[in-house]
């Protein structure tokens, strides 16, 4: 027996041989002629085709001569041109494509020329010119000159599908790939065919387009929930695939021609899966970004996020140069008086005083830095400033997450990937809102559908849930520990199939015993857990030791071992053992006094719970590490501006653990953090070795991961006790909407426009127990939210407002996270 | 000298001839019973001996297409009568359905039974709102004498009829198309495979049938296999409505044996409008290419019309005498087929719109000799080249009249203007008639 033959049977894949243009090729059985001449480097001129869309067939462009054989074992030829995009190979087959059929080649120019009569010539002022793919293919199977010399048809132009989405209609081919996307993979059907013949028309409803004739429609066809026509996630995917100038995007048309664009690919900063992308800059500037293709994580798709959320970094307030506070005012200066000044104020800050103990530092990190940062500002907590007070969690976080992450997340390297969601039988979402919270990580979900149970823990099923076909558990904000150890006796069998998947998102440590449950789910079920945050930076801050118990390779910084490995490969004696505390601790402590100097990154004031104004007045000496002039940079007394991800090199580690290295794309001065770190460091006398990306990486790669007796105990916490919301209470749930006010999509107007409105959730008993119809009011001792009211099939006692959208700052505002109890009460 | 044979139309002209009572008086339903004592297998068996062929156009024999399906799998399948008849020309399924509609629901009731269907659609045109009373009726009079629903005469055998009326579209006609239209979606033909026999309507199994089809198996059930292939000719077996019109004496339908001739059929009606000769006609609906005198003597069955380089199709026979212009005729066909194209593939939706502004132009004098090359060229990247047979269709009666009377397109061109007498070709008071009968 060969090697071969020793693999098992699933993976022997049946294949099909056929001749293609008289060269044979063996492919897969069920493979499209379309797929087998590109195999062979034999390209097909299409337009409906798409290799991640189910064939259509409409537009007829790459139809090719076949001959198979019949019953008899003779060579039949087919007696008319087959589109080879809908065909599969069979044995013996044998395909002529327009290189070697004449016939293959007239009915391709055939169908060119009828693609062209009504297109305008407008190419020279169209977006997609210079890279359309009618454009090139009338260029390479075209006639040289048009013989249509009637009417071409005419819309109105351009037709705003939403507020970040237009449609130029007479350039439209209506290959239906926007359409079949739609459907298909974002499961946001808001745009179809209407109207037929040469009238047919990509459109939201049009009751003008679909003409009633005297009838009316039933019913609000026409908007979403949200009272959008055309509002989609992965909307701008369309205009990506769109063959030709027909859809485009408010923020790039007329930018640019792509023939003076440069093109580098990057990863997109704005979620933790790492998703591809390719950003376009001309000049220094980004111009727009497209979604590059990554088989084993993105696919072809990216969210509307990633596409359009760039604009944040090169707003007026992008800060340049240095600040330092002088009486008073915040003065640009120059680098070595800024560090000057930084280091200084950090050395008086936390002085030994006459009397008393000395103020400590704490270091603040937001989820959204590279592996590298992280890193640097980890190293520079332990090493420099001597406190585990170091948190990158700018959100609500717990020690049973930690302990949790410590224990099954941080040094495990791969886990559950994007494959492996994909061909889970079951998947259970525990505090994880698939297309709120993750992104592409609901398109791999939902390219499942139908042949994956998918079970959500939540206080009701939103829509993101619903197109998962899941069933919902239904659990009040913070009980999802009590769900996950009630589960039906009939989802613990789904989730003991072989692939099962527990994913948990960061908001599972809103809820005190979910992890312990959930870790116990998985140990009874046989079921595999992933941890979904939704940051780009938050998996790869728990590998680098941003947390306060946590050191480099999931070791645990109150193991003495584990210390002492740490502290002997950054060559210092020892590193702090007083435990740390984490973002909402060292706030805290900060706004008690006990915290002198606070060195801050990444971090917005507005997404934390504790009062961060308060807790930065109280501190002496505050350091800024900022892109952007933020809320915390204009409290700070020195700020340090850093680059955003497109001007520097570096790392994130998606959710998966998968490491996603990016270049520079931009070549500017700005500096990473790391580097920034560096050179503070060496101002306050110590060597960090963090200046360069390929420094910090091998120090990384020396330490490894965590040894035997170097690892945080897995958690034990005790589920929470229900809350008993007093009359006029209900118990807080909430989560970020993937489009809202975040501060990575600032200055995209259009972008914003495709957010869903910001509505309240109750249920009808939860309101009319609380007396609510139209509008509520909610309230805590911090300050209230008012928003509309929308009635849901949801859990009773329970209020659901969007974390930060227009309107609902509910960190900022209600000072209050999930759980929470709020005080409610209906408004006219 | 071949007669006429009226099997469907034989009730037409009886007293409220689309009632239970009349059709039963007529021995209508006595086939339901003898089918439901039969076995299921031998009923397919006997459609498939009888040599019936779809009349729906394309012939393709109804008991094989019924053999298609897979073996039964526990799950529903359905039987689709296609009555979404609307193509130009075609007019024996409405009138069939408007006179005798018991002989569809019958015919449904035993091909439901002989596939093993317990839910049957019938499609029907959402114009003739009229002929959807009718089916109505007819469907709620069998329910009523137990000719539907549970235990069907004792046999044990279950069946609901469901009439659909349509929104209107001919591309509904198109047996996938027609699915996707009546699961609610919108009317576009389906990538084929998989067909409807293997998944149908809502992916299930499923025969879809023309009315006539369905309507000619009670009599072969009635009258025996060897009655029905002694009508017609060796592969085009039975008898088949024949639908008159145009300049003909007596316009209507014709219920032959299939192979009879057009020479005999015109006998029968009258002839052509008197003072008049034949100058063209379509053997079967406009999406067949156009015959002449030549053709009067070709059988009309499946294998001579096409041997000619027509199509046999739903047997509408159009006739059109020497006042017609033939330019004006296909001109107006082909406006038709542009809106009427669905729009899904770019030959039908983009060739038609196009087709039409060219015989516009030609029609008014505006054309040019390249504009006639120009035609055939544009048909030629439509045939064979779309999505579904529409797109064929189309371009048939442009290609065969520009093959027949090229000289009547150039003098067109030449003459700067169409060279007929509109009001002569009318069957109305030209003159009289509003602007919209002028077109």
């Amino acid at each position: 027996m060969t090697a071969t033959a020793d693999k098992p049977a699933a993976e022997a894949v049946e294949t099909v041989t056929l001749t293609i243009d008289g060269t044979e090729v063996t492919v897969p059985k069920g493979t499209l002629i379309i797929r087998a001449a590109e195999q062979i480097g034999i390209e097909i001129p299409r337009f409906c085709d798409h290799p991640a869309l189910k064939p259509a067939g409409a537009c007829r462009q790459c139809l090719v001569d076949v001959a198979s054989p019949g019953p008899d074992g003779n060579l039949r030829a087919f007696p008319k041109p087959q589109a080879s995009c809908t065909m599969t190979v069979t044995n013996g087959m044998v395909v002529n494509t327009q290189h070697t059929s004449e016939e293959a080649d007239r009915a391709q120019k055939g169908v060119m020329e009828l693609l062209l009569i009504n297109h305008p010539l407008d190419c020279p002022v169209c977006d997609k010119g210079g890279e359309c793919p009618l454009q090139n293919q009338a260029m390479s199977h075209g006639r040289p000159e048009s013989r249509f010399v009637d009417v071409k048809r005419v819309f109105e132009k351009p037709l705003a599908l939403s507020s970040e989405i237009l449609l130029d209609r007479e350039r439209c081919v209506l290959c239906q790939r926007c359409t079949r996307f739609s459907k298909e993979i974002a499961g946001d059907a808001f745009i179809d065919l209407q109207n037929r013949g040469a009238q047919q028309q990509i459109g939201t409803f049009d009751e003008d387009v679909l003409d009633f004739d005297g009838y009316r429609p039933v019913g609000a066809a026409a908007e979403d929930e949200a009272g959008k026509a055309f509002s989609s996630y992965y909307s701008g995917n369309t205009v990506q695939i769109c063959p030709v100038g027909a859809l485009t995007s408010a923020a790039y048309r007329f930018r640019s021609r792509p023939f003076d664009l440069v093109s580098s690919p990057a990863i997109s900063e704005h979620d933790s899966s790492g998703s591809a992308i390719r950003i376009d800059h001309r000049r220094g500037k980004i111009l727009r970004r497209l979604a590059d293709n990554d088989p084993v994580v993105n696919e072809d798709w990216i969210t509307d996020k990633d596409r359009f959320a760039f604009a944040w970094q090169n707003l007026d307030d992008r800060l340049a140069r240095p600040l330092v506070r002088k009486d008073g005012e915040l003065v640009e200066v120059s680098w070595p008086e800024a560090l000057a000044a930084a280091a200084a104020g950090i050395r008086a800050a936390t002085a030994e005083p006459e009397e008393g103990d000395a103020r400590t530092a704490g270091v603040l990190v937001g989820g959204r830095v590279t592996l590298e940062d992280a890193y640097a500002y980890a190293k520079l907590a332990r090493t420099v400033l001597g406190t585990n007070d170091v948190d990158s969690r700018a959100r609500a976080a717990s020690d049973e997450e930690q302990a949790f992450l410590g224990s099954a997340v941080a040094g495990t390297g791969m886990g559950v990937t994007f494959g492996d969601l994909e061909k889970a039988p079951t998947v259970l979402m525990v505090g994880f809102e698939p297309e709120d919270e993750g992104g592409v990580v609901f398109l791999r979900l939902r390219k499942s559908l139908g042949r994956q149970q998918v079970l959500t823990v939540a206080p009701f099923l939103s829509r993101g849930a619903e197109k998962l076909a899941a069933t919902l558990v239904p659990t009040a904000p913070g009980q999802e520990a009590a769900a996950l150890s009630g589960l039906a006796d009939d989802a613990r069998e789904a989730l003991s199939q072989p692939g099962a998947v527990i994913v948990l998102g960061e908001r599972v440590a809103e809820s005190a015993g979910g992890f312990t449950a959930a870790q116990e789910l998985a140990a009874a079920t046989g079921a595999r857990l992933a941890w979904i945050p939704r940051r780009a930076g938050e998996r790869g801050a728990v590998e680098a030791g941003a947390l306060p118990g946590l050191l480099p390779g999931g070791r645990a910084a109150s193991s003495k071992a584990a210390r002492a490995a740490v502290a002997e490969a950054w060559g210092v004696d020892s590193l702090p053992e007083k435990p740390g505390r984490d973002t909402a601790g060292i706030l805290a402590a900060a706004a008690a006094g006990e915290i002198g100097a606070l060195v801050v990154g990444g971090v917005s004031a507005s997404d934390l719970a504790a009062d961060v104004p308060a807790a930065l007045d109280a501190v002496d000496f505050v350091v800024s590490l900022e892109v952007r002039r933020s809320d915390i940079a204009s409290r700070a007394d020195v700020v340090l501006p850093v680059a955003p991800p497109s001007e520097k090199s570096g790392t994130f580690v998606n959710w998966e653990g998968r490491l996603r290295s990016f270049a520079t794309a931009i070549r500017t001065d700005a500096m990473s953090d790391h580097r920034v770190l560096d050179l503070l460091a060496r101002e306050l006398g110590a060597a960090l070795g963090t200046g360069t990306v390929e420094a910090v990486n091998s120090e990384l790669a020396a330490l490894g991961a965590a040894g035997t007796g170097e690892r945080a105990a897995a958690p034990k916490a005790k589920a929470a006790k229900p809350a008993k919301p007093a009359k006029g209470q209900a118990a807080l749930a909430t989560w970020h909407q993937l489009v809202d006010e975040g501060a990575l999509q600032a200055g995209e107007p259009y972008l914003a426009g495709t957010g869903r409105v910001a509505v309240a959730r109750l249920s009808q008993a939860t309101a009319d127990a609380l007396g609510v119809a139209r509008t509520v009011t909610v309230a805590s001792e911090r300050g209230a939210i008012e928003l509309p009211a929308v009635v849901t099939d949801m859990v009773d006692g329970v209020i659901w407002l969007p974390l930060k959208s227009p309107g609902s700052w509910v960190a900022r505002d209600l000072g209050a996270s999930a759980g929470a109890t709020v005080s409610v009460k209906g408004a006219e | 000298m071949t007669e006429l044979v009226p099997v469907l139309s034989a009730t037409w002209a009886d007293e409220k001839s689309w009632s239970l009572d009349t059709y039963t008086a007529a021995g209508g339903y006595a086939p339901l019973k003898k089918a439901l004592g039969m076995a299921p297998g031998d009923l397919i068996q006997a459609v498939k001996d009888s040599g019936l062929r779809g009349r729906g156009g394309a012939g393709f024999p109804t008991g094989m297409k019924w053999g298609f399906l897979p073996p039964d799998d526990g799950g529903p399948r359905y039987l689709v009568v296609n009555a979404d008849e609307s193509e130009p020309g075609t007019c024996k399924d409405i009138p069939t359905m408007m006179s005798a509609p018991h002989a569809l629901v019958e015919g449904v009731i035993i091909t439901s039974f002989a596939i093993g269907c317990n839910h049957a659609f019938i499609y029907l045109r959402g114009e003739v709102v009229h002929v959807y009373r009718r089916l109505l009726q007819a469907v709620r009079e069998a329910y009523e004498a137990g000719h539907l629903g549970k235990n069907i005469h004792g046999s044990g055998f279950d069946l609901d009829v469901t009439v659909h009326a349509g929104a209107g579209a001919y591309i509904c006609g198109e047996e996938t198309a027609l699915l996707d239209s009546l699961e609610g979606r919108r009317g576009q033909p389906r990538l084929k495979p998989p067909f409807p026999a293997v998944a149908g309507l809502y992916a299930r199994p499923t025969v879809v049938n023309n009315v006539e089809s369905v309507a000619s198996v009670p009599s072969i059930v009635d009258k025996g296999v060897e009655w029905f292939t002694a009508m017609g000719t060796e592969r085009s077996k039975g008898m088949g409505l024949f639908s008159l019109s145009g300049h003909v004496t007596r316009p209507g339908q014709y219920e032959a044996p299939l192979g009879i001739t057009l020479r005999e059929l015109l006998e029968l009606a009258g002839g052509i409008r008197e003072g008049h000769e034949l100058k063209f006609w379509t053997p079967g609906g406009s999406s067949t290419p156009i015959f002449t005198q030549d053709h009067l003597d070709t059988p009309l069955d499946y294998e001579s019309v096409g041997a000619a380089g027509s199509m046999l199709g739903t047997r509408a026979l159009q006739l059109f005498d020497d006042t017609t212009c033939v330019v004006r005729a296909v001109t107006r066909w082909t406006e038709f087929y542009k809106h009427e194209s669905c729009g899904k593939c770019t030959p039908c939706r983009e060739g038609t719109y196009w087709l039409t502004q060219i015989l516009k132009r030609i029609e008014k004098g505006q054309g040019t000799q390249a504009d006639i090359q120009q035609l055939l060229d544009t048909c030629d990247s439509i045939a064979g080249r779309s999505f579904c047979a529409l797109g064929d269709g189309a371009t048939s009666s442009i290609i065969s009249s520009v093959k027949l009377f090229r000289e009547e397109y150039e003098a067109h061109v030449e003459q700067g203007g169409c060279p007929f007498d509109h009001a002569a070709s009318a069957l109305f008071e030209y003159a009289d008639a509003p602007e919209e009968a002028h077109a």
